[in-house]
């Protein structure tokens, strides 16, 4: 009943065993070491990539948004909008009317959450195209943050809310976390790796899987100790792990996550299989604002300031980084850690031509030139 | 005698010939060593069932499917003839007006007509001359009424037509191929269209015609060829046709004995539908007009009927997957009147859909065959927080796999990569997994090989003993007479005959698939 082996399907099994998400860290470690030889050490020290990874946090929230977005066909251009207006709106209800920290934090969340409803209303039940809506979204909101902030910037001085963006977390925490992290990796594989094997599926060979066990041990040791040797993990950088476990959780094993993908792949079949698309497209752009206003008050608290113009160009910044991370912008295929490390690589980029000191401007032109050669290298390899 | 007038007497006779033409679409035989002659100003009809193969002959003509996808020659005026794309075709003289005319609805009438060959004044459009040229063409069709600045959209579906054949016109056309003209023109419009076709004949343009409908097709041509599966089976003038004759030769095939008829008995009427009518209000069109029917446990019910007689359309509107068309009517399952708004309720309430286009509607070509199995059935499969139980997942597929002895190498193998019978027996796995009480097969074995053919009619049976009630819609007639129990024939939206399959004929049911009211 089973066929022979062919190599293209050799191939596919490969690629679904996630081949393209290690060649994509590949290419992260070549971009470190490149710039730990171009800043003579500076990249690798630290309390830069300290630096590095809380700027990781924030953009990494929105792009585990943005691959709910994108796997199901639609983009979303209005968070760098809502990051700024969530963000401003947490500043003016913390300093200008006194609310507690917590409340100010939900509040800000609300109208995340209220974002995602307006935009998945025109777009799930009145049909007008997502990116009409997101890039109406986009004027829209980033209109009303400078209404609401009168184009000023509000500075932020409540301390607790300025430990959400800055803090670190406790460094014995660290380790225990750190340990536990990497047991439950194993389990969880194990136990994964059992299941395949009982349905007689194609499994990663034990060598394989001891290097990965290996690397993984390596590269949290290396990650908690590097860090709590400068002050310990960012909370910015605990949150990303936190949300990422949770909706790796949601896009692989739940129905909505199924649908996403299902629906981004084909939406007419989708349909026809009894899936309601229109509430999959209102929850994606739900979660997609929650996230945006999460980041929003992340990007506040660390800079400790609400600004105007905060976010500014983060949409084009995140879809990169879903793209680089093997996201299709067609719909239905990518994985949310490829889009992780994509946000990882992007971020470097940014981190290591700032150390360079490269203008903004030459820096836009070579993240440019890594997205068209990342895309570029997507479809060649498609076409063999 | 000089040679010369040798020649034309031969070009007059043999002025275009199709020999032994055979086409592949991938490992399936479309056209099989086609033969067939057309003389020079005639008006030659291609007659045949869905799938016979007049379309693929004539875009080979066209220039559609370039030599290497096809064997054997056309000769043009004696001199084979190779085109290599469709504007290599038009060049030449060929040129195809398609049943969805393909004209663009945005821009006016000149601009479509010399589309691709816009007269040009050192690279400038020169829109004066293209609309004086585009009024004399259209004066030359007797269509001086349809205004050369006019947008295509605004247009009757007829006049859209006139504009598709001056664009033929425009670029010197000596063959004009009709593909389906008159499907979806009114009665005046034919009449109409048969005087531009008499009109461009005696302007000296062969014309090539393809329809379904035998009494327009007699009143028109003045030779025939008819094709069956893929091959030419008989060709002559006019004359030596009648309907009667064109029905026999169009369906005149060996049946042979290659399906696993079980006898069944039928049982309780488990759906019914009274009624039923779905009209395309863009257009606007009555799609599928007042349609009643049931079906009973036990039973194959067969849908036979051309294309574009409604079939699909009834069933997808039935399954709830048209969210802008009108539809009236009702439903009634076990006996109660049933809402069906969105796939959604149509597959709780037990009514299950095998879709006709699997590629482009029943699969999602980048994910594994677990997945695609599965989608339809998720909300029976979930646990705590909406998480799927694999283990579940993956014990229904491969159950459904054996039973359908389904060709993979792993579960998670993509069903892009599955050849085409594989793909359809996902698609049906999908649709069962749900365990519907009716199942809906729109197509079931189209394009697929024969070894898959049987597995899934094999399935058909095993369904019905286990008190599925199966609707069955198939262009193809073998297929129909083969499986069905009961079988019912549409033609135009309309029911036009139910025959039982002990009386069933092959031809039976083509005069029913070709009654059209008048």
């Amino acid at each position: 009943m089973k066929e022979q082996k062919t190599p293209l399907l050799n191939r596919i099994h490969i690629e679904s065993l996630g081949i393209r998400s290690f060649a994509m860290v590949g290419a992260l470690i070549i971009i470190w070491v490149l710039f730990t030889i171009l800043t003579d050490g500076t990249f690798i020290s630290v309390r830069n990539l300290s630096n590095l990874f809380r700027l990781t946090g924030i953009m990494g929230i929105l792009v585990i948004g943005m691959v709910g977005c994108l796997v199901s066909g639609v983009f979303d251009l209005s968070i760098g909008s809502v990051v700024g207006l969530t963000g401003a709106i947490t500043g003016i209800l913390l300093e200008q009317m006194g609310m507690h920290y917590l409340v100010a934090f939900s509040i800000s969340l609300l109208v995340g959450v209220a974002i995602g409803v307006w935009q998945g209303f025109w777009i799930a039940y009145r049909g007008v195209p997502a990116f009409i809506v997101t890039l109406g979204g986009m004027m829209i909101f980033r209109g009303i943050t400078v209404l609401v902030t009168n184009g000023c910037s509000i500075p932020i001085s409540n301390r607790p809310f300025a430990v959400f963006g800055q803090g670190y977390m406790p460094q014995w925490l660290n380790i225990v976390i750190g340990v536990f992290g990497v047991i439950a990796f194993i389990l969880f594989d194990q136990q994964h790796r059992n299941k395949r094997k009982s349905y007689n599926f194609a499994l990663q060979s034990s060598l394989l899987m001891m290097l990965k066990y290996i690397a993984m041990l390596v590269i949290v040791a290396v990650f908690v100790f590097s860090l709590n040797s400068y002050q310990g993990i960012p909370y910015s950088v605990v949150i990303l792990i936190i949300f990422y476990l949770l909706f790796a959780f949601i896009y692989n094993k739940t129905q909505y996550g199924r649908y996403v993908y299902a629906v981004g792949g084909n939406q007419v079949a989708a349909k026809l299989s009894g899936i309601d698309i229109k509430k999959i497209y209102m929850k994606v752009f739900i979660i997609m604002g929650l996230l945006s206003a999460l980041a929003g008050n992340l990007l506040t608290s660390r800079l400790a300031t609400a600004t105007p113009n905060a976010g500014n160009g983060f949409e084009l910044d995140t879809i990169a980084s879903c793209v680089i991370g093997g996201i299709s912008l067609a719909g239905g295929r990518g994985a949310l850690f490829g889009a992780i490390v994509g946000t990882l690589v992007m971020t470097s980029l940014e981190n290591g031509m700032s150390l360079m000191n490269m203008t903004a401007a030459w820096q836009d032109v070579v993240k440019g030139l890594i997205l068209l050669s990342a895309v570029w290298f997507d479809v060649a390899n498609k076409k063999k | 005698m000089n040679s010369k007038d040798e020649e034309t007497i031969v070009n007059e006779k043999d002025f275009l010939v199709f020999e032994n033409i055979t086409k592949y679409f991938s490992s399936v035989k479309v056209l099989d060593q086609v033969n067939c002659t057309i003389k020079k100003g005639e008006v030659h009809a291609l007659v045949g069932e869905n799938g016979a193969g007049k379309s693929t002959l004539v875009k080979i003509l066209a220039g559609v499917y370039p030599t290497p996808e096809y064997s054997g020659t056309i000769y043009l005026e004696g001199n084979p003839c190779d085109f290599k794309n469709i504007r290599h075709a038009e060049e030449a003289g060929v040129c195809i007006i398609y049943q969805e005319l393909e004209l663009i609805p945005s821009m006016s009438v000149s601009e479509n007509i010399f589309l691709g060959y816009e007269p040009k004044n050192h690279g400038i459009i020169d829109h004066d001359r293209m609309y004086r040229d585009a009024a004399i063409l259209l004066d030359q069709l007797n269509a001086a009424t349809i205004h050369p600045e006019t947008l295509v959209e605004r247009l009757s579906v007829g006049k859209q037509q006139i504009v598709a054949i001056c664009r033929a016109l425009s670029k010197h056309a000596k063959i004009i191929i009709f593909d389906e003209p008159t499907s979806a023109l009114s009665d005046s419009e034919v009449n109409i269209l048969f005087s531009i076709i008499r009109n461009l004949k005696e302007q000296g343009v062969t014309c090539i015609y393809i329809s379904h409908k035998l009494n327009r097709i007699l009143e028109i041509s003045e030779s025939i060829t008819v094709l069956r599966d893929g091959k030419s089976i008989i060709s002559g003038p006019r004359d030596d046709f009648d309907e009667q004759a064109l029905i026999t030769h169009m369906v005149g095939r060996e049946l042979e004995k290659k399906y696993p008829r079980c006898s069944h008995t039928a049982g309780d009427v488990v759906l019914e539908v009274r009624d039923f009518t779905v009209i395309d209000p863009s257009i606007p069109k009555t799609l599928v007009d007042h349609v009643s029917f049931s079906v009973r446990t036990g039973e194959i019910l067969g849908f036979a009927g051309l294309m574009g007689a409604g079939r699909t359309e009834l069933f997808m509107a039935l399954f709830g997957a048209y969210d802008d068309y009108d539809i009236t009517g009702e439903v009634y399952l076990n006996g109660t009147l049933l809402s069906i708004k969105t796939p959604r309720d149509a597959i709780k309430r037990g009514i299950g859909l095998v879709v006709e286009n699997r590629k482009e509607h029943g699969l999602v070509s980048c994910m594994h065959i677990i997945n695609n199995s599965i989608l339809a059935n998720i909300p029976n499969m979930v646990s705590s927080f909406g998480t799927i139980d694999e283990n579940l997942a993956i014990k229904q597929t491969e159950t459904y796999a054996q039973e359908f002895s389904l060709r993979y190498s792993s579960l998670e193998q993509l069903v892009g990569s599955l050849s085409g019978g594989n793909q359809q027996k996902v698609v049906i796995s999908k649709s069962l997994m749900p365990n519907p009480t009716v199942l809906i097969m729109d197509e079931p074995t189209r394009g697929i090989d024969v070894k898959a053919k049987f597995d899934i009619y094999n399935i058909m049976n095993k369904l019905i003993d286990e008190g599925v009630a199966i609707v069955m819609v198939s262009s193809e007639l073998p297929e129909i007479l083969g499986m069905s129990d009961r079988i019912m024939v549409m033609c135009e939206g309309k029911l036009t005959g139910e025959v039982f399959y002990h009386d069933a004929t092959q031809e039976k049911i083509m005069e029913y698939a070709t009654k059209i009211k008048e």
